[in-house]
């Protein structure tokens, strides 16, 4: 049984489709990379699977069990985190206090919040921002507690969108180091990612959308190399 | 024990032994509205200052529990019994709002905001409508159970008091942390497995049942209420916007502190503007939201923060809050 599953997932706005027939899987333990232009619905994939959208048509399947049609707290509650690509810092809490809500979908006890959150901020190397206020993070580290408060819900599935976006070079090896920790702790991860040397060296898969339809699957070097992956970024004359 | 409840306490225990040096009639019913505003004022601040929610319509909550109090007065228990009123008028309340919230808190927005408005003036114009149950117009009247303010006093205190400990416990756990969640970002805090639609329900019945046991506390102290007073839009439901944003939204102290001047100044302006306060008070809202939007008690803490944000040493990574 595959850990997340999606069955011919289709979205439409009105007449628009956002994503069309989107069939993958993610096995347990992978890092699968998503990759895609600008508006190839990369970003509305995980709203779907997070239960922001409600698919037009198709099935997702998480541990086995169909999740569309749940609430995101419910899909959450199973396992399935994510970020935020354009950040959601509870910008008047502290650090902590942001990571403590999380920590709070597994448990009703405060010191025992604040003790998930203490190992999830540590985890993500922030213990020195602890105490800031979310609203007055710099870009780098809004980025980073992203990925310390989706930790903090104790996931098996980690979707990560465009964590590295707008990063300096120390900061895109740091949050790979981070990545590949979280890899590593036992978390499956789905990562989307524009910047194609990060998202090579991390992913075990990639998975390329193109105008809301998959044009491409395989390991990081086949991808890269598919005619239609070429043309989808650079146009027809270089593929 | 931190200090902070250390310090509730202390001021709780000094409040109580007042009456014992004051006997001044005046005084004690001041005394009695100043408390009776910082229950109110709490109230609101649950559900709009931490959870974010702004109400204008809390006259509803006022209201039922204050006409609950009343009409058991009417069909006939002793005024002693109408003190059952509280906690009766507290769950009617509760229940009012649990309606309002279950079909509103699904939505995001205005939608609470102005449904809560259009219920609060519902319920006055039934208040006003239906004769049998409430009199009208006319209002109701008995003579209340006790001769001595300072009893009132006292039982107002506690009301205060149990209101700010509750308040307090529930901001210090998991509700707390939810709260503010949905007030900072609600689809953020959905994502990170909170039930925004629920959550919002638990801090509007906790904020709606202290109001109503406030309006049931007002019957009896008052002996009388009718429609206009009790429902009011102005004088209940602006005004403990006013002060909870006047001493500080989401913040512990700032709804007493808005209370106290809120009372100050209303007792001043009774001598002075007679019935131009509600333009004074008005004004007062635009200048607070404008400049002051923290409030008294925000205002002061931000800049005590500032102060020693200042003084830590250049890297100020650790530490600022």
């Amino acid at each position: 049984m595959s850990l997340l599953e999606l069955r011919g997932v289709t979205k439409r706005f009105g007449g628009l489709q956002a994503v069309g027939g989107m069939t993958f899987t993610i096995e347990k333990g992978e890092i699968l990379g998503l990759i895609g232009p600008n508006g190839a619905g990369k970003t509305t994939i995980f709203n779907l699977i997070n239960g922001f959208l409600t698919p037009t048509e198709g099935e997702i399947l998480f541990k086995g069990e169909l999740i569309n049609g749940l609430k995101p707290f419910q899909v959450c509650r199973r396992g399935l985190a994510r970020t935020f690509q354009v950040v959601k810092p509870l910008a008047r809490l502290t650090v902590l206090e942001n990571v403590m809500v999380s920590a709070f979908s597994r448990t009703d006890h405060r010191n025992e919040a604040s003790r998930i959150a203490l190992e999830a901020t540590a985890f993500t190397e922030m213990e020195a921002w602890r105490d800031r206020l979310a609203g007055s993070l710099p870009l780098g580290m809004r980025k980073r507690l992203e990925m310390a408060r989706a930790l903090a819900t104790r996931p098996d599935l980690l979707l990560l969108d465009e964590n590295f976006a707008g990063l300096n070079p120390a900061e895109v090896e740091k949050t790979i180091t981070i990545v590949r920790k979280i890899h590593a702790s036992g978390v499956t991860i789905l990562i989307i990612e524009h910047n194609m040397r990060v998202i090579m060296s991390i992913s075990q898969r990639l998975l390329c959308v193109c105008y809301g339809e998959k044009i491409s699957e395989g390991s990081p070097a086949e991808v890269a190399n598919d005619p239609r992956v070429i043309e989808a970024y650079l146009g027809a004359a270089h593929a | 024990m931190t200090k902070s409840l250390a310090a509730a306490l202390l001021s709780v225990t000094a409040l109580a032994l007042l009456p014992l040096f004051v006997s001044n009639t005046y005084v004690l019913h001041m005394l009695v509205m100043v408390l009776l505003w910082v229950l109110l004022g709490q109230s609101w601040n649950l559900l709009g200052g931490y959870t974010g929610q702004v109400s204008y319509g809390h006259a509803a909550f006022f209201g039922v529990g204050a006409y609950t109090t009343a009409i058991m007065v009417k069909s006939g228990l002793s005024p002693a019994m109408a003190w059952w009123g509280l906690l009766l008028g507290g769950i009617l309340a509760a229940l009012v709002g649990s309606v309002l919230g279950w079909i509103c808190f699904r939505l995001r927005g205005p939608y609470f905001s102005l449904s809560i408005l259009a219920l609060s003036e519902v319920l006055r114009l039934i208040a006003v409508n239906w004769k049998d149950l409430t009199n009208g117009a006319e209002g109701i009247l008995y003579i209340p159970a006790f001769n001595s303010k300072a009893a009132y006093y006292w039982i107002i205190l506690a009301l205060a008091a149990v209101s700010f400990l509750t308040i307090r416990a529930v901001m210090r756990s998991k509700f707390g942390f939810y709260f503010l969640a949905i007030r900072e970002d609600q689809d953020c805090a959905e994502s990170l497995g909170i039930n925004t639609t629920k959550y919002k329900l638990y801090s509007l019945l906790i904020s709606a049942f202290f109001t109503g046991v406030a309006g049931s506390f007002y019957m009896n102290y008052m002996g009388f209420i009718d429609p206009g007073i009790v429902f009011s839009l102005p004088d209940i439901s602006i005004m403990m916007i006013l002060c909870t944003m006047l001493g500080g939204a989401a913040t512990m102290e700032g709804p007493a502190v808005g209370a106290v001047l809120y009372i100050l100044m209303s007792e001043a302006f009774r001598v002075f503007l007679k019935s131009g306060h509600l333009l004074f008070f008005g004004i007062l809202i635009i200048v607070i939201i404008i400049f002051f939007p923290q409030g008294i008690v925000g205002t002061l803490r931000e800049r005590w923060a500032g102060r020693r944000l200042r003084a830590a040493s250049p890297g100020i990574s650790k530490e600022v809050a």
